[in-house]
């Protein structure tokens, strides 16, 4: 017979062979989000900030071309309202060449426009043209070590990416620290056009810090409670807002979910009773 | 072939009509309602129906995403986006699809790994071993192509390091190479035939399904003992209901853990970088194929030397040697005794093996450079589990038949069953856990 605890023994011989070989230079916190573990969902009122930072921020920059106006008033996102997103989308100038002049305000039915500068002008101006942010947070991740990556097919952890841009977001230096160095051990050199930040791979980054406290002035939220205008705030806010870009469905595919596992578990406990039953003469 | 079986006339007149034409029920009521199964296979002997379930699943959501799916290098990862957003449920399907490739491969593992320790493919099952050794192949191959489709930076990088592969093999290595990628770089062509093939692969892995089952019915299952049946009455018990129930329970035992994942965290055995569109111009940090390929990678990558032959040749060797080397399985155990229960050395070779699979699999997702044991690398000590890969077929097994001394057998299948106190009964769930 093949036995359990054999299997176990086998796969943790394997696994503590492996565990000294993991280093992390930079540690990236795992902060707490609302849409994490199976329980977790989005945040309506964090989304509808985060989509502030996104649209007076990031998208005077970076593209974000499988976001449409009519997703920001769906379940499970921002839920804006409809006259909102239709507003909002009517003060976009939308390129049509079947309209008169080429040009028409924009409908719900449109895809985010894009900013107003051409990829040539963007990568003139950084040095790369930035990357598109529709599934950005799902694009990027943060590195596991042995027991994490393990303990994480239980707590179903896949908020790497919005980690990594808050991180990110927070990890820039105004210089380069003292006693930095590069990937050969020599001191760190930062090129002309870059900026330093501690959690950037290879740490110069080509987007100026993007943030500052106090830029981006939320509105008091519909019980008039108010979150602090920080750095912090925004980067938690935009990251969870990205998240949601990259991944619009994760709270009604949760909630099939636990409609499934507890049928799975139920049929289950029938079947088992059935297949003893049927079994019974023959035991 | 089985002379329990007795003609089945249908009541109903319309079907008896039918039946007298095409007597479908006839063909069926033999192979998967009488078909005389040992009545000791434990939970192991379940992964045969979990696996036909999952080619089934991986079939139907299959088929739902090529209905969305556009096979061309400039819109094939919107496509997937599109799937994935606006498709109406398409997130899921696209999620049961992407985590069941891997619950198929855990699937499969689970089976081989049965097979490997009952000496299921030990005669008469030679071929019954064979065909499924061309199942495991086939699936790779399918895998492999569905990986590249939704065309990410790791879909693109690992089609090209892939096929790269079979650019080592001399004189016919460069047209089978360009022949796989339709070109001279992966690119549109490479996309559309693996399209292709990623569509028609299914049907055949379901073809050679069909024989495997058909050379399974000719000697009938192995049992945990590897005692073959000697009395039909005594050592058998029908297929349905006793097997189709038990197989059945353990399929909604399987989906539970299946349905976590594909539910709650889809991606968790994908990789970041997919969710990037694929870039000929930019390479990724590190290239890592699926979980289920790392012990093969494992075995390319640690033929980092020459010898005799060049180290990427002698790689792609040992890369194909450690796969084809099951098909000689059969020939290579020259022990007659088939259960490893009753074979007390070669139970610690075996679980030796699958601890050293493992290994090979952690290996082949880290850096060659990585250091494991004091100055060692990864690059040094995964020769170490490649030597033991191939050591187990070609040298221990071979003479482990000659120098071990096994247990005494049961007598039957009926005897050893009976002998079992009631609680350790083979037939009872011992193992719920495991899935």
């Amino acid at each position: 017979m093949i036995r359990i605890s054999t299997i176990l023994a086998a796969a943790l011989v394997a696994l503590g062979l492996a565990a000294p070989a993991f280093a992390q230079d930079v540690v990236i916190p795992r902060e707490s989000w609302t849409f994490a573990g199976p329980f977790g969902t989005y945040d309506k009122n964090q989304l509808q900030r985060g989509f502030q930072v996104f649209k007076e921020v990031c998208s005077n920059c970076h593209t974000a071309r499988l976001l449409a106006f009519r997703n920001l008033d769906e379940d499970g996102g921002p839920e804006f309202s409809e006259a909102q997103v239709k507003a909002l989308a009517a003060t976009y100038t939308i390129d049509d060449p079947d309209a008169d002049g080429g040009k028409r305000p924009g409908t719900t039915a449109d895809r985010w426009p894009g900013p107003p500068q051409t990829p040539a002008d963007l990568k003139a101006a950084f040095g790369l043209v930035p990357p598109d942010m529709s599934v950005l947070a799902k694009a990027r991740n943060v590195e596991q070590g042995f027991p994490a990556w393990f303990f994480n097919y239980f707590t179903t952890y896949a908020e790497g990416g919005p980690d990594y841009i808050h991180a990110l977001l927070n990890g820039y230096e105004d210089k380069v620290p003292a006693g930095a160095t590069d990937a050969e051990g020599k001191p760190f050199a930062l090129p002309d056009g870059k900026y330093y930040n501690s959690v950037f791979p290879g740490h110069a980054i080509s987007m100026p810090p993007p943030l500052t406290d106090g830029q981006v002035k939320y509105a008091p939220g519909p019980d008039g409670s108010t979150v602090p205008l920080t750095v912090e705030q925004y980067s938690k806010d935009v990251a969870a807002y990205l998240m949601w870009m990259a991944e619009p469905h994760l709270d009604s595919t949760k909630a099939a979910g636990f409609e499934v596992i507890g049928f799975l578990i139920l049929l289950s406990v029938l079947m088992y009773f059935v297949k003893q039953r049927v079994w019974r003469n023959e035991h | 072939m089985d002379h329990q079986t007795s003609k089945y006339v249908p009541s109903n007149p319309v079907v008896r009509w039918v039946e007298d034409r095409l007597p479908l029920i006839n063909f069926v009521k033999p192979t998967l309602i009488d078909y005389p199964t040992p009545r000791n296979l434990n939970y192991w002997w379940t992964f045969g129906a979990i696996l036909t379930f999952m080619l089934a699943t991986q079939i139907v959501t299959g088929i739902l995403l090529a209905m969305h799916y556009t096979p061309n290098a400039a819109m094939a990862f919107d496509s997937v986006e599109f799937i994935k957003r606006d498709v109406n449920g398409g997130r899921l399907i696209q999620a049961i699809h992407e985590t069941g490739a891997s619950f198929f491969f855990l699937a499969v593992y689970m089976h081989i790994s049965r097979g490997l320790y009952y000496g299921s493919y030990k005669a008469p099952r030679e071929i019954l071993w064979i065909l499924g050794v061309i199942i495991y192949l086939l699936m790779m191959a399918t895998a492999f192509m569905g990986y590249v489709l939704p065309w990410g930076q790791m879909s693109f990088w690992a089609a090209a390091v892939i096929t790269n592969i079979f650019g080592a093999i001399p004189v016919i290595g460069d047209p089978i190479l360009q022949l796989l990628r339709g070109g001279f770089s992966v690119d549109n062509p490479t996309l559309n035939r693996f399209f292709a093939l990623h569509y028609l692969l299914p049907f055949i892995i379901a073809a050679v399904v069909a024989l495997h089952i058909w050379a399974l019915h000719v000697p009938g299952n192995n049992n945990p003992i590897g005692v073959e049946v000697k009395d039909k009455t005594r050592d058998t018990v029908a297929f349905h209901p006793y097997y189709t129930m038990k197989d059945l329970y353990a399929t909604v035992l399987f989906c539970i853990p299946f349905a976590w994942f594909a539910f709650f965290a889809p991606d968790m055995f994908g990789h970041a970088d997919n969710y990037i569109q694929a870039n000929p111009l930019v390479t990724p940090s590190q290239i890592v194929p699926e979980w289920y390929f790392l012990p093969f990678y494992a075995i390319l990558r640690a033929i980092d030397f020459n010898f005799i032959l060049d180290s990427k040749l002698l790689g792609v060797i040992a890369f194909g040697g450690s796969i084809l080397i099951l098909f000689f399985l059969p020939w290579l155990d020259t022990s007659k005794v088939r259960s490893g229960t009753y074979r007390p050395a070669f139970k610690w070779f075996y679980w030796v093996f699958i601890a050293n699979f493992l290994l090979l699999m952690w290996y082949g997702a880290q850096e060659p450079a990585t250091p494991v044991i004091g100055p060692f690398t990864v690059a040094d000590t995964s020769k170490l589990s490649v030597v033991y890969y191939f050591a187990y077929f070609l040298v221990i097994l071979p003479l482990l038949g000659r120098y071990e001394k096994p247990r005494p057998l049961p007598s039957s299948i009926s005897e050893s069953v009976l002998k079992a106190p009631k609680a350790a009964n083979t037939t009872t769930p011992a193992m719920p856990a495991a899935h």
